[in-house]
This record gives structure tokens, sequence and C-alpha cells, in this order.
């Protein structure tokens, strides 16, 4: 594919993605998985899980984020660009138009129903789009805890997710150097011991 | 005087783009500070605001600015603003990126990680819950029941229980179209 077909990809492909992202953040979740997982191919589930891990410890929001990171890992930092491009046009052009003719905008009936029924359904994405994450987790305590712990703080706190995500990273880098210690305390195993294979790596 | 304004816009945004993480909504009280401190906007424009972002395509923070720098000084300042707003996560994540793979096979890196990707599932479903619990039940201002969007949300959930491969965007098309038909009731 040359230069210049595979930066109008990627600013389609994001351009697409950026049109169809209707309320907010997460629902663009469900749709990136389905473009750029299911059928483009450019990042696995696993990738695309880490890259919304990390997302949400820096800054700005995710949309911008992941086009950024994907398109650069397809094409560098043109390929950043375009794909951010692509991601920022629509709402910047529709944003205007809407601006522009507000009055028209709000008072257009039949656009406004059609908008709140979007409303009403995107919920569901975002279900779907966290019910995929969570299939590529491992059901087990900690995941299950940690689970909860988020649900439970999002729910009844105003604890903002960053502050959490700091004090987890703190934890994260704590468990590490547990790890560590694990390893150097490990006995040497005598040669005339029958080996205990753990499987467990 | 015009270049003055569209500096500041850019600014301005710059900084609600680089103080905010983890998502949209978590910026509306910066957001909300901002435009009122510098005049921009008032408060009942920032909130008429975010409800008809939560209509139009596009993260919402982009949305704002666009708008915001729109009403200052047209299209430049919609440009100034909205550049304000996407540059800080550009760069950071350039650098990210460019630190590369590297970053990511770290083991310190997967540690943070796997303590990251739960707790942030759980965010995720209770941004969901919030979607669907004001869709139907209204704000915490307003309480204002939509039977129309109890239905649409429970029809949506069949279809996408019963057709797993559909893609978002036929559910986002069909949510849309039943809003227009039921609502009209």
């Amino acid at each position: 594919m040359s230069k210049t077909k595979k930066y109008l990809d990627i600013f389609w492909t994001f351009f697409k993605i950026g049109l169809f992202t209707f309320g907010g953040g997460y629902v663009m979740l469900g749709i990136m998985q389905t473009t750029l997982v299911d059928k483009k191919k450019w990042l696995t589930e696993d990738e695309m899980f880490d890259l919304i891990a990390i997302s949400e410890s820096t800054p700005g929001p995710f949309a911008i984020n992941a086009a950024t990171f994907i398109g650069y890992k397809r094409a560098k930092f043109i390929g950043s660009f375009f794909a951010t491009l692509g991601t920022v046009l629509p709402s910047f052009v529709i944003i205007l138009i809407v601006s522009y003719f507000l009055n028209a905008f709000e008072s257009n009936l039949y656009l406004q129903n059609f908008l709140k029924g979007i409303q009403a359904g995107v919920g569901v994405l975002i279900f779907r789009a966290s019910g995929r994450l969570a299939k590529k987790l491992e059901k087990n305590f900690f995941n299950i805890l940690l689970f909860f712990l988020g649900v439970i703080i999002a729910l009844f706190t105003n604890f903002s997710l960053i502050y959490l995500l700091l004090i987890l990273a703190f934890f994260g880098i704590a468990s590490s150097f547990v790890q560590k210690e694990k390893v150097f305390n490990k006995e040497p195993k005598l040669n005339n011991e029958k080996e205990d294979h753990d499987d467990n790596n | 005087m015009i270049i003055i304004n569209l500096l500041k816009l850019f600014w301005t945004f710059f900084k609600i783009g680089l103080f905010t993480f983890g998502g949209g909504y978590a910026m509306i009280p910066l957001i909300e500070q901002e435009m009122v401190n510098q005049g921009y906007l008032t408060i009942e424009q920032v909130y008429q605001f975010i409800g008809i972002s939560e209509s139009t395509p596009g993260p919402f923070a982009i949305n704002i600015a666009t708008f915001t720098g729109y009403q200052i000084e047209g299209v430049l300042g919609a440009l100034f603003a909205t550049l304000g707003v996407v540059l800080p996560s550009f760069i950071i994540i350039l650098i990210i990126a460019r630190l590369g793979d590297m970053l990511i096979q770290n083991r310190v890196a997967k540690n943070i990680l796997s303590f990251f990707k739960p707790t942030i599932i759980g965010f995720i479903i209770v941004a969901a819950l919030n979607v669907m619990l004001k869709a139907v039940f209204g704000d915490m201002q307003n309480f204002d029941f939509s039977w129309q969007a109890l239905v649409i949300f429970s029809v949506i959930t069949l279809v996408s229980v019963g057709f797993k491969k559909l893609s978002p965007l036929i559910l986002i098309l069909l949510s849309g179209i039943l809003g227009l038909l039921l609502y009209m009731i």
C-alpha cells in the first residue's frame, strides 16, 4: 500500500469512528473494538485493553489518545496526525454547524427525538464494550475485588478515577518489588532432589 | 485584539486538555470554572451545551472547545480552542508511543496495568448505568420518567443479545429511529 493510501486509510477510518460516536467517550470504545480490532485488525483485543488502561491515566479524551497512539503504530508521526485529524474533524464541523444554526437545531423536533432515542440506546453499547473487556480478564479474586472497588467508588463517591489509579499504581509498583524478592529468596535445588515442576507461570 | 483572544482561548483549553484525566465528564467542574471565570459562557450556557454535546458526535472536550471558541471568535476561535484541547494528549501520547513497546513490556508497567484494568471496567459499567438511568429517569435535578427511553433501552438490549455480531452503528441508528417513532406519541 502506498504511503498516501495508508495515510488516507488511517484518516478515513478514524473519521468514521469520530463521526459515529454519539453521547460521549465510552461509546467510542464499542465502535473502536468493532472497527479497529475486528474489521481492520490494527490491534489485538489485549492491545486495545492496554490502550484503554493507559488512556485512563493520561490526560485528554480517550478518543484522541487512542487515535494518536494507533495512528503512530500504523505510520509514525504522520499516521498519528491523520488519525487525530480524522477523529476531531467530524465533531469540529458538526459543532460549527450546530452552533451556527443553534435555534434551528434545538427546535427541530424530529432531530431532537432522534437524538433522544440515541441517548436511550447508547447505554447498551457501553455495557457491551465493558463486557467484552471483562471477558479478557481472569475471574480471580484479585480482579473481582478490584472490579467491585471500581464500581463502588464510581457509584457512591465523587472520588476521581485518576486519584484512584494513582493509588493503584503505587500498589502495582509495590507488588513488583514483592515478586522480585520472592524470586531471590527461593532456595537452590539439590541435585538429587526430585524436581517439582511448577507450571503456574 | 483578536490575536490575544485567540491565544487566550488556546491557552484556556490547553489547560483543560492537560488536566482532564480519564474521560469527558470528569472535566465538567474544570470547564464550568474556566468558562465562567474567563467570561466565555454563563453557567446556564455550560449546562445547555452539556446537553447538546450528549447528542452530537465526538468527545465532549472537543465539542465544548469548538462551541465556545465559535461563540467568542467565530471559526478561528473554534480552531484555536480545539487545537488547544487536543494538543496535550497528542504530545503526551506521541511521547509514550515513541518510548514504545519498551514501556509496555516493562514488568512494572504490566503490573500497574493489571491493577488498573478490572477497576476501570468497574468505572465503565457505572458510566453505562448512569447513561441509562439518566435517559430513563432524568437528571438529579429534574426527575422525568421517560417510558420511551426504557422501551428503547430494552429493545436495544434484546437486539444486542440476540444478534451478537451487530455493529454498534446499526444499534445507534436503530435507537435513533425508535426515538423518532416513540417520542412522537
